[in-house]
């Protein structure tokens, strides 16, 4: 049997064998004293290569004036002060949290409504609840260009339903004052199931006897949820938070697909904002120090529901 | 300020039309389809020099790649070398170019270039390789291509500031008005000969209750400055000179939005700020708009009875003339040789085959668009193969004659695109074009110092 103690590299392998791995990883490992490193030396090798190179060369591009066929400039912070004074950038901005505060709020409140609903046992409930979670396996692209049609003003099935029962036609993504709540719509309808595979989990996990305590008190439905199942699913919305917050903030697909970022700049989140400065644009320092930026907004939002997160563990 | 009604951009029929009735043999030729390996192979060109090579070649998808895939296998027996040909969508394609050639190694040998957008960007790259010795040399160039062939104003719009011609013209994109004809009569109002009367027309013919609008135009931001650009030119000016002079601001692109917003806010359908071409033409088809501003190249869909419900009723209308000049603006698309291509002489030789009379016959028979060659429209004229309407023809002969450049001879592009597109956009939605105009100007004009001075 193979075991630690055999293995090339440790030090009893080492005593019993001169191999090359052996002599590597004595380099490596400082003469035997950590012998595992030569182990962890492929992936380490893997995110740097993948992981920590492209970080250090976006923040090298960040500092540098540089649009494709010109010279690169150094310039130091100025990207990011001209970041920061760019009014298109702001709005950009401001529409990227109004979009995630949207696209992760709807989600979660139906999400919950729908686990809710689906712990509960009736028929065809397994079948149901396959049928819930299409949307979620659908490629956005594609959702997204059905829902293009579906918002056509005049040939799209939405106004048509609207009009069947009475309400006038909406201009959904083709107004700039209609597009961002349009957009979640979609976000929402697609990803609603995950929150509530989720929550569900959550659900079947919870202990019963709260519940029996609730019900000898006398507690109402309402009573029960309110202080009893959500304080104890509230870790597990906690998550589901977290993975829609990173999910929203790096939309990008849905909203480019459908609107591009208008009408004009209605729907111009940060990442629509970004793609154009690399992408079409070209100006490769400037994005680089929106990516950076956007880099922070993540790490700072995740930060945040983390802690969130943390305060609100239950513990039986 | 210049008057550029007879600017040197403007494409000249006469020099379209001579050199296609001088080239022998073309009207002749009639009906193409199946002739065409002889027809390459008549003056003993040795096609075959490179047998046996594999030519990658990247294609904007659309009328001009269908075509060429369509052909590939004459160019492949006519030379013996295969090709491996992809067509990708327009802006994932200039994306994906831009990219490829940053790196230094392209992955195609051909590739397609939109000159209104990418032509600056790849001059100053010199991505491409300039075929001007190519042509001279008779091993490498077929008696048949005849250079002289192209228009002037096509291989102007061609070559670069410095004068290297890195690409051959494939096709030109001029702005004509598509009318229902049907809708027209019904309503008494004959096709307008003016601006003023392009309103008149588009308020009678507007009838929001039963679902059709007096006018369809791009909305969308980005894609709404080649419409705005139809109305700017007929006030006489460009929009930026080559001495970057801008004349964004200026009253004449006041005037020229007033009439874009109060035809897009008021006689376009809701949600017309979200419309690219193909929201027009979805409307266009249904019979729901009676008219239509954009690109020459929609008469095929237009007249398929599987797609439209307009069939036989469309009518081809020329720009009117504005209060200064009657211009329509022209786009167009080349395509050239990758610098870093290992196999650049086999790629002249599909590049010629492409831009071929026999070639640029089919683009205009088939209603593939409307090539820089003169011979073709000539030929097709009197071919009964002639897919479109010929009034789709004559009008786009027509064009020809008023045509000048849309956009401006810049790098910065797109930005210019996106910038001014954003102001147009919110025109429609009620902001003032002299502000709006302002205030894209001012975002702008050092976009455009920077990257015309690096």
């Amino acid at each position: 049997m193979t075991t630690w103690a055999t293995l090339p590299g440790s030090r009893a392998g080492a005593r019993d064998s001169g191999s090359f791995w052996l002599r590597v990883a004595r380099v490596v490992g400082a003469g035997q004293r950590r012998p595992y490193v030569l182990f962890v030396l492929p992936a380490m090798a893997i995110i740097a290569a993948v992981i920590i190179f492209p970080w250090f060369f976006t923040l090298f591009m960040s500092v540098h004036d540089w649009k494709i066929t010109q010279s690169r400039t150094f310039v130091g912070l100025d990207n990011y002060a001209q970041l920061f004074g760019d009014e298109r950038f702001q709005w950009a901005l401001l529409r990227t949290l109004y979009y995630t505060l949207l696209a992760v709020l709807a989600p979660l409140i139906l999400g919950t409504l729908a686990a809710l609903v689906f712990h509960r046992k009736f028929p065809l409930r397994g079948f149901l609840r396959g049928v819930f979670i299409l949307p979620m396996m659908a490629t956005p692209v594609a959702v997204a260009l059905v829902w293009t049609m579906m918002f056509h003003p005049q040939l799209g099935v939405l106004n048509y339903l609207l009009s069947l029962v009475g309400i006038p036609p909406q201009l959904w993504v083709f107004d700039p004052g209609t597009v961002i709540p349009s957009l979640v719509l979609v976000e929402t309808w697609q990803w609603t199931p995950l929150v509530m595979l989720i929550v569900l989990g959550g659900l079947a996990s919870l202990p019963t006897e709260p519940y029996e305590a609730a019900q000898l008190d006398g507690a109402s439905a309402w009573q029960t949820f309110w202080r009893i199942t959500f304080p104890m699913v509230l870790p597990f919305l906690m998550v589901a938070a977290i993975i829609r917050t990173i999910d929203a903030v790096k939309a990008f697909d849905i909203i480019f697909v459908i609107s591009q970022g208008g009408p004009g700049t209605a729907s111009e989140t940060l990442n629509i904002f970004l793609y154009l400065q690399a992408f079409a644009f070209y100006n490769i320092g400037y994005a680089s120090a929106v990516v950076v930026v956007f880099f922070a907004l993540i790490i700072a939002l995740s930060l945040a529901l983390l802690y969130v997160r943390q305060r609100s563990k239950w513990s039986p | 300020m210049k008057d550029r009604n007879q600017g040197p951009s403007a494409l000249s029929r006469r020099s379209l039309l001579k050199a296609g009735a001088s080239a022998a043999g073309i009207a002749a030729i009639g009906s193409v389809a199946g002739t065409a390996p002889s027809a390459f192979a008549q003056s003993g060109f040795d096609w075959k020099r490179f047998k046996g090579e594999h030519l990658e070649v990247s294609l904007t998808l659309g009328p001009r790649g269908e075509l060429l895939q369509k052909y590939r296998k004459e160019f492949e027996d006519l030379t013996g070398m295969t090709v491996g040909d992809e067509q990708v969508p327009e802006q994932q394609h200039r994306q994906k170019v831009a990219i490829e050639f940053t790196s230094g190694n392209t992955s195609f040998d051909v590739v397609t270039v939109a000159y209104h957008v990418q032509k600056q960007l790849y001059g100053r790259g010199k991505w491409l390789v300039d075929v001007r010795d190519y042509i001279k040399d008779p091993k490498l160039t077929s008696p048949e291509f005849d250079f002289a062939d192209f228009a002037k104003g096509a291989t102007d719009y061609a070559t670069q500031k410095d004068g290297r011609l890195d690409t051959l013209p494939l096709n030109l994109d001029y702005f004509v008005i598509y009318w229902n004809k049907e809708l027209f009569a019904a309503k008494g109002v004959s096709y307008p000969k003016s601006f003023p009367e392009i309103i008149e027309a588009a308020a009678k013919l507007n009838d929001p209750k039963a679902g059709i609008a007096g006018w369809l135009m791009r909305g969308l931001k980005n894609a709404n400055l080649p419409p705005y650009l139809t109305f700017l030119l007929g006030y006489g000016v460009d929009s930026i000179d080559p001495d970057l002079t801008i004349h964004m601001d200026g009253p004449e692109a006041i005037e020229a939005a007033k009439i874009y917003q109060k035809l897009d806010k008021e006689y376009a359908p809701p949600g017309v700020t979200g419309f690219n071409w193909n929201e027009c033409q979805s409307n266009f088809l249904l019979g729901k708009g009676a008219m239509w501003l954009d690109g020459i190249g929609f008469a095929l869909p237009l007249e398929d009875p599987n797609k439209s419900k307009v069939v036989g009723k469309v009518g081809y209308g020329v720009i009117p003339p504005g209060p200064k000049a009657q211009r329509s603006p022209l786009f167009g698309d080349g395509i050239g040789i990758s610098g870093s291509s290992k196999k650049k002489e086999a790629g002249w030789l599909y590049c010629q085959w492409a831009t071929s009379k026999m070639m640029a016959q089919r683009q205009v028979e088939g209603a593939y668009g409307a090539p820089g060659r003169s011979s073709a429209y000539q030929a097709a004229m009197s071919s009964p193969n002639l897919k479109a309407p010929k009034e789709w023809l004559e009008c786009m002969i027509e064009t020809i004659k008023i045509a000048r450049a849309g956009l401006p001879d810049i790098v910065a592009v797109t930005e210019f695109r996106d910038t001014y597109g954003v102001a147009l956009t919110n025109m429609i939605t009620g902001a003032d074009p002299a502000t709006e105009l302002k205030k894209a100007t001012d975002a702008f004009r050092p976009v455009l110092i920077k990257t015309e001075k690096g």
